[in-house]
């Protein structure tokens, strides 16, 4: 619906639109220099013949019509071409073209040359004369040079090949360009922001076009001449593509590709929209409207245009912003009931008999986290929508033990930060990559780049094997502490390493369980690790390329992880291939995670965006674009209602899951934030970065603030108030050590990770 | 409009493809080396890209060769090999032609592989936690200790601290000299300074052992004074070491018979030479050693020996510290000491003489700063480049003479100044307001009397002095019972006295008490003389504030001294010579009793006064050779005047 883009357009330009651009016809069959001179300017012309064929007896006359005109201005040459392009009989044109029945074989190749007649078509008949000359003079064909004026021209002739216009004089993009920008500046200011959006998605189509028709010095010129104009949030992509100039280079080039293939989204509002095309229409611009209509997805709203910050806020993505639609699907973000747990209550004086194994004096447990759980939350998913592992007994011990340490959390807020405890990898020389503690802070992992995975102690407790089989033969199964016995003494140590890998470990993840740990790596696998005998368990291939995130799920058994192939898969740990493959981010995906009730997962992209995947069926039921930056850290707030991401741009941006919207910028940073993650309780975001500086959010007064706010969830448009400093709780410096992974314990103390780089 | 720098990337040219191709025995045309220029250029900026994907994910801020390396390799090209080492490749132009090319040195395989001696420090990986902030409360520095690697020392290494540290504790005289020129000289032992700073650490768990302790300053000087070391912020720990030196009341120093003053100057010497070589590596350091020595000097609890390092400390700091912390805590201080100094009994004996040198050691600091305040006046008036040579000189001490040599010492104390004004945002003496000499020279006179004057040399003739006057000041100093001085002293005696003269009748009789009952006994009268002193000084800083600018202008800094002693009694002379007889009275007479029984025409004794005198001087002469010198060198500075 929102596609009202293209509506007004009548049919024929419709179908111009479903061009398949990485169709190159065009350029291969060059060999006729007359042709490919004419074709040249537009990678879209090709594709304009391409597809018309059959059912379109219009472009069977327009066929006609350009023949006509070649004829009419002598160009015999041309027009026997064309002709045996498309393939049509002699006497075709004989029927004087008007004759719509003459509906043929249809030009499969034709558009080429079609293509270049059209260019003279464009400019409507004033300066059609100039114009043809000069397109003449650039090429080589022998053509003589038209004789009579464009004006004498059948006006028919005109009308049909004005509405072909893609291809121009690539000396003209400039002015097209020029033209643009100038009427742009010159509408009213509360259109002017949105218009602007146009510039950089038209900005490079146009570059890309002049790449792809090997007018590299006039795609020089237009990039030096422009580029100063785009926002500087696309200085990334600006450098990949002023490092393009050759039409060969662009068919490796990926982020070329997502530019081609996809549909750059733009938001504008009817009234700016109406503005736009008025213009263009009125100008025959349609070199840019052809742009417009083939490679940008304009979402019209209805309503005030947006300003200029408000644009910025949400821009910034590979692909422009997400469609409105996009993040319409309903999201199940609350919590899963707990698990009917009792716990015995007062602790206090039956610490000792609890060890024991929770006798007589049990109750409901009767805590926050009890009564939260007692009633279904209204936005929680069913119980079973996923298939969830069954509590095992040890987990029901952990669960008691978790509840226990949440009585003595300490309750955070702005007058009461948490302590900070820094954990220095020391002599890291082969390099840091990835950290995780476990859930109940007493493991400690880091994946290197010298591909090993380390596992520290950070308790008194030293690590131990299982002994080997033979020896496990030996032991009396039947003694109460046979769990204790089966571990082999002799292998106790505060550390265990962990080869397999063949390249960094990029990512790692604990179960919540603390029995496995999952390491992914460079290699293109993701593995298994038992935390009980310390060896690989599985290697998940599927990714092929390096893998650069993994994360468990909050209820343990499935995992994901998203790599270099842009996609982020769903695996189950008995599983050795993904139950789902969430295909959609237009570049690598960086980080993963799991939402706390496990039904959806979160991933962050280089392609700036962040996608919501539901589990369920695999479908993206959320985009969010607003990062400048690729995306590293994810954080989901521990009642499941927002999303935290950092990114290389140095800011965390908050998300309203159920909505759709950005609710809250955080800027402080002054570098990549590789690690967020809410306090047990969700008042307190900390941030982790390279800035080697670990800085705490009032997250409570962040989401405190918008619930007041009756946001506009209908128009999608976010007011973002610049509230960064008050937000802002604490700043903490580490020494030289970039902070790579910060975990809240479950009393609340902030334990920080990174390696001592001095 | 887009007019900034059109590329900023490297770009391969035509020529380079076309040599590296020649190298491999092709030729090629122009145009085909055009082509491969470019796309070599576009490769290398995809391939340069997609490496810094995987220096991201490594957390990385530097791009490194294996980064580049699986950008190559994920894009199907062979990996470039051999770069991967962490030295700097040097690059080097042949001899002939604009051709550069990377050093490749040959490495010997089986040497390589048979090599026994495999590279230490690579110590084990491991985790270490440290609380960084309680309560999310911390300062914005950055916190945490510094996690040194771990490093194991070489055999060499080990010995030779071994060697070094036996031979500096030990017995052998020489072989503590042998082992201290070569710690100040040796290159190599870098590694071994956290061990040293530790063992000079150990002064806490010798503060028994004069002789200890005196060979861990000496130890500390050495260091010091090794241009091949980088203190770093082991820098605080030396200096918190000489600090203990200084200003704790160690326990050598019960014993009577052990010289701990020779040692609390000497270790106040190393102070200043350590913070003037030394200073700018930790910030704020100047303010921290101030501010410790200014806790001490005002903690009344402390013994008279803490406060005599600390007094010695401000000296050696220059005598802009002086001026800053030792002269606004005179009043306050002055009460203390003079309670001390009063006390007869015997068993306050011992006190008593401590106090003594105390009072020494402030009269020197102050003399020193009254003289130096007066040449940075001069200074600044007849040329503006003063400070400039001043701090050039500070900056280049380094020469290893056994004390710091006495020129940059005096000079240091404009380094200092500047020092101060660089970092003087924050500091805790943001209030401080400079005294003007006249009052300062007021104020203190109107503690020391007139030995400051006598010491001082300012009396009336002095402007008639002949150039030659401030070197035979100088030995007057040095030998203040010599003949040259007494006549100095003969004719400063009877205003001495008589000022002694006018008002006996306030101290009353010696008291017996320790200094606080002393204090609370004479309560009324000390408020009382207090508040006249105040007002009067404040008064007369007003009165010499205001009259000041007009004569500054017109005088050089030459009549500042005659000025200030001539202007408050002409014009305030009356009112003025009684409150200072009155303070004089109320603060120090009984410190003065020494003098006075001395000096008096009357006592029968009357060839004591020089020997009196002379008893007292090794007070100030226990300052050293050192302020010997530089009092020279002040005189020397004073000469063109």
């Amino acid at each position: 619906m929102a596609a009202v883009q293209g509506g007004p357009v009548d049919a024929v330009e419709e179908k111009d639109i479903k061009t398949e651009p990485s169709n190159d016809g065009c350029g291969s069959n060059s060999t006729n220099d007359g042709r490919a001179a004419s074709a040249s300017p537009g990678s879209g012309a090709p594709a304009a013949g391409a597809k018309p064929a059959a059912a379109a007896p219009e472009d069977q006359q327009t066929l006609l019509a350009v023949l006509q005109f070649l004829k009419k201005n002598k160009l015999t040459e041309s027009v026997d071409i064309l002709r045996r392009e498309a393939g049509l009989p002699e006497d075709s044109l004989d029927l004087k073209g008007a004759d719509s029945s003459a509906a043929g074989s249809g030009g499969a190749a034709g558009g080429a040359a079609a293509g270049g007649a059209v260019a003279g078509g464009d400019l409507g008949a004033a300066d059609a004369s100039s114009l043809l000359s000069r397109v003449t003079a650039s090429s080589s064909a022998v053509v003589q040079a038209p004789t009579k004026a464009a004006g004498e021209d059948q006006p028919d002739v005109n009308v049909v090949l004005s509405a072909y216009s893609q291809q121009g004089d690539p000396k003209l993009y400039p002015v097209y360009y020029n033209g643009l920008k100038r009427f742009i500046e010159s509408v009213l200011d509360c259109h002017r922001a949105e218009l602007s959006q146009v510039f950089y998605p038209l900005f490079v189509h146009m570059y890309l076009e002049l790449v792809y028709n090997n007018y590299e010095s006039e795609a020089k010129a237009f990039f030096e001449k422009f580029r100063g104009d785009q926002e500087c949030y696309y200085e990334d992509d600006l450098r990949i593509l002023s490092s393009l100039s050759k039409r060969e280079h662009m068919r490796g080039n990926e982020t070329l590709l997502d530019f081609r293939t996809s549909k750059f989204v733009l938001r504008i509002s009817r009234d700016s929209y109406q503005l736009l095309k008025r213009h263009l229409q009125e100008r025959q611009n349609n070199q840019i409207w052809n742009i417009i209509q083939e490679h940008l997805y304009i979402d019209i709203f209805d309503g005030m245009p947006r300003s200029k910050s408000q644009i910025d806020a949400m821009s910034g993505s590979l692909a422009g912003e997400a469609k409105r639609e996009a993040n319409k699907a309903k999201v199940y973000y609350g919590l899963l009931k707990e698990p009917e747990i009792e716990l015995p209550l007062d602790d206090e004086d039956e610490e000792a008999e609890n060890e024991e194994g929770k006798p007589k004096k049990k109750k409901p447990k009767k805590d926050s986290v009890g009564s939260k759980s007692k009633k279904q939350d209204p936005n929680a998913p069913q119980q079973t929508r996923i298939p969830l592992p069954e509590l095992k007994d040890s987990d029901k011990l952990d669960k008691i033990m978790y509840m226990k340490e949440a009585t003595k959390r300490i309750r955070l807020g702005p007058e009461n930060l948490p302590s900070i405890c820094f954990y220095s990898f020391l002599n890291a020389y082969q390099g840091l990559t990835a950290v995780d503690f476990t859930d109940d802070s007493s493991l400690i992992a880091g994946g290197f780049a010298d591909s090993t995975v380390r596992v520290w102690s950070v308790t008194p407790k030293k690590l131990r094997k299982v002994k080997s089989a033979a020896d496990l033969n030996l032991i009396d199964k039947e003694s109460d502490d046979v769990l204790e016995r089966i571990m082999d003494e002799k292998t106790a140590s505060e550390l265990k390493i962990l080869y397999g890998h063949s390249g960094p470990v990029y990512g790692i993840s604990f179960s919540p369980d603390r029995n496995y740990l999952l390491s992914s790596s460079e290699d293109g696998t993701v593995r298994l690790w038992s935390l009980q005998t310390f060896t690989c368990l599985v290697g998940y291939k599927g990714h092929n390329y390096p893998v650069w995130d993994t994360h468990f799920s909050p209820h343990g058994y499935y995992f994901v992880s998203g790599g270099h192939d842009r996609v982020a898969r769903l695996w189950a740990t008995d599983h050795y291939q993904p139950l789902r493959i969430f295909s959609g981010h237009l570049a690598d995906v960086t980080c993963t995670r799991f939402h706390p009730n496990s039904n959806y997962v979160a991933t962050g992209s280089s392609d700036r965006t962040i996608r919501l995947w539901d589990v369920l069926n695999g479908s993206c039921v959320r985009i969010f674009t607003g990062h400048k930056g690729p995306i590293h850290a994810l954080a989901f707030s521990p009642n499941g209602k927002f999303l935290a991401s950092g990114a290389t741009d140095s800011r965390v941006l908050l998300w309203d899951i159920g909505h759709g919207l950005m609710i809250g910028e955080l800027k402080g940073h002054t570098d990549s934030i590789y690690s967020l993650r809410f306090s047990r309780d969700g008042e307190i975001l900390a941030s982790g970065s390279m800035d080697n500086t670990v800085r705490l959010w009032n997250a409570t007064k962040a989401f405190d603030d918008l619930e007041t706010d009756d946001f506009t969830a209908a128009t999608g448009h976010v007011h973002l108030q610049d509230n960064s400093q008050e937000l802002l709780l604490g700043t903490y410096m580490s020494k030289s050590t970039p902070v790579i992974n910060l975990h809240f314990t479950r009393r609340n103390l902030l334990l920080a990770a990174g390696s001592y780089n001095p | 409009m887009a007019d900034r720098e059109e590329r900023r990337f490297a770009e391969v040219s035509r020529e380079s493809v076309k040599l590296m191709a020649e190298s491999a025995g092709v030729e090629l045309g122009d145009d085909v080396a055009a082509l491969l220029a470019e796309d070599v250029c576009y490769r290398l900026r995809e391939a340069t890209q997609s490496s810094s994907q995987f220096m991201r994910h490594a957390k990385r801020r530097k791009l490194t060769v294996e980064d580049f390396n699986r950008a190559l390799r994920w894009s199907k090209v062979e990996a470039v090999c051999g770069y991967g080492a962490q030295d700097a490749l040097p690059f080097c132009p042949a001899k002939e032609g604009e051709l550069f090319f990377i050093e490749d040195r040959d490495i010997n395989l089986v040497e390589l592989a048979l090599a026994t001696n495999i590279p230490k420090g690579c110590a084990e990986t491991m985790v270490r936690v440290n609380v960084s902030y309680l309560d999310g409360k911390g300062n914005l520095e950055p916190q945490g200790t510094v996690p040194t690697a771990v490093q194991s020392l070489s055999e060499d290494l080990l010995k030779y601290y071994q060697q070094i540290t036996r031979a500096i504790l030990g017995e052998d005289p020489h072989l503590m000299k042998v082992a201290l020129l070569d710690l100040q000289s040796n290159s190599k032992i870098a590694a071994l300074l956290p061990y040293f700073v530790y063992v000079i650490s150990g002064v806490k768990s010798v503060s028994h052992d004069l002789e200890q302790l005196n060979r861990l300053l000496h130890m500390v000087k050495s260091l010091v004074q090794n241009p091949y070391l980088y203190l770093g912020s082991y820098v605080r720990s030396l200096v918190s070491s000489v600090m203990y030196c200084i200003l704790e009341p160690l326990a050598a120093s019960i014993n009577p018979l052990n010289d701990h003053w020779t040692l609390r100057d000497y270790a106040a010497l190393l102070l200043s030479h350590i913070f003037w070589t030394h200073g700018d590596l930790v910030s704020g350091l100047y303010h921290q050693i101030l501010l410790s020595l200014q806790k001490v000097l005002s903690d009344p609890v402390r013994p008279l020996c803490s406060h005599y390092g600390a007094v010695v400390g401000l000296h050696a700091l220059g005598w802009k510290a002086v001026e800053r912390v030792l002269f606004p805590h005179l009043p306050a201080y002055w009460a203390n000491l003079q309670a001390v100094l009063d006390d007869y009994s015997v068993s306050n004996a011992q006190v008593k003489a401590d106090g003594h040198k105390v009072y020494g050691a402030i009269l020197v600091a102050v003399e020193r700063l009254l003289k130096m305040k007066a040449l940075s006046l001069s200074q600044p008036a007849e040329g503006g480049s003063g400070g400039q040579p001043g701090s050039a000189v500070g900056g280049r001490v380094s020469s290893p003479g056994l004390s710091p040599p006495p020129e940059p010492l005096s000079e240091a104390a404009l380094g200092i100044a500047s020092h101060l004004q660089a970092g003087g945002a924050g500091c805790p003496w943001e209030e401080w307001t400079p005294v003007p000499l006249p009052a300062m020279y007021c104020e203190l006179y109107s503690f020391f009397g007139d030995s400051l004057a006598v010491r001082f040399s300012t009396g009336p003739g002095f402007g008639s002095y002949p150039p030659c006057a401030p070197s035979q000041l100088a030995d007057t100093r040095k030998e203040p019972c010599g003949p040259a001085s007494n006549p100095d002293t003969a004719r400063k005696m009877p205003q001495l006295t008589a000022n002694l003269n006018i008002s006996p009748r306030q101290d009353g009789s010696p008291r017996t008490d320790p200094p606080p009952p002393s204090l609370a006994a004479t309560g009324p009268g000390r408020s009382l003389a207090r508040s006249s002193s105040s007002s009067s000084s404040s008064v007369q800083r007003s009165r010499s504030s205001s009259s000041r600018p007009g004569q500054r202008s017109t005088g050089p800094s030459r009549d500042v001294f005659p000025k200030a002693r001539f202007t408050s009694p002409q014009a305030g002379l009356p009112v003025f010579t009684f409150l200072i007889g009155g303070r004089q009275m109320g603060r120090r007479c009984q410190g003065r009793r020494p003098f006075q029984t001395a000096f008096a025409p009357t006592p029968p004794i009357s060839s004591v006064p020089p020997r009196a005198y002379a008893h007292k001087l090794p007070v100030i002469g226990r300052v050293g050779k050192p302020v010997r010198r530089w009092a020279c060198s002040h005189y020397s500075l004073h000469l063109p005047l």
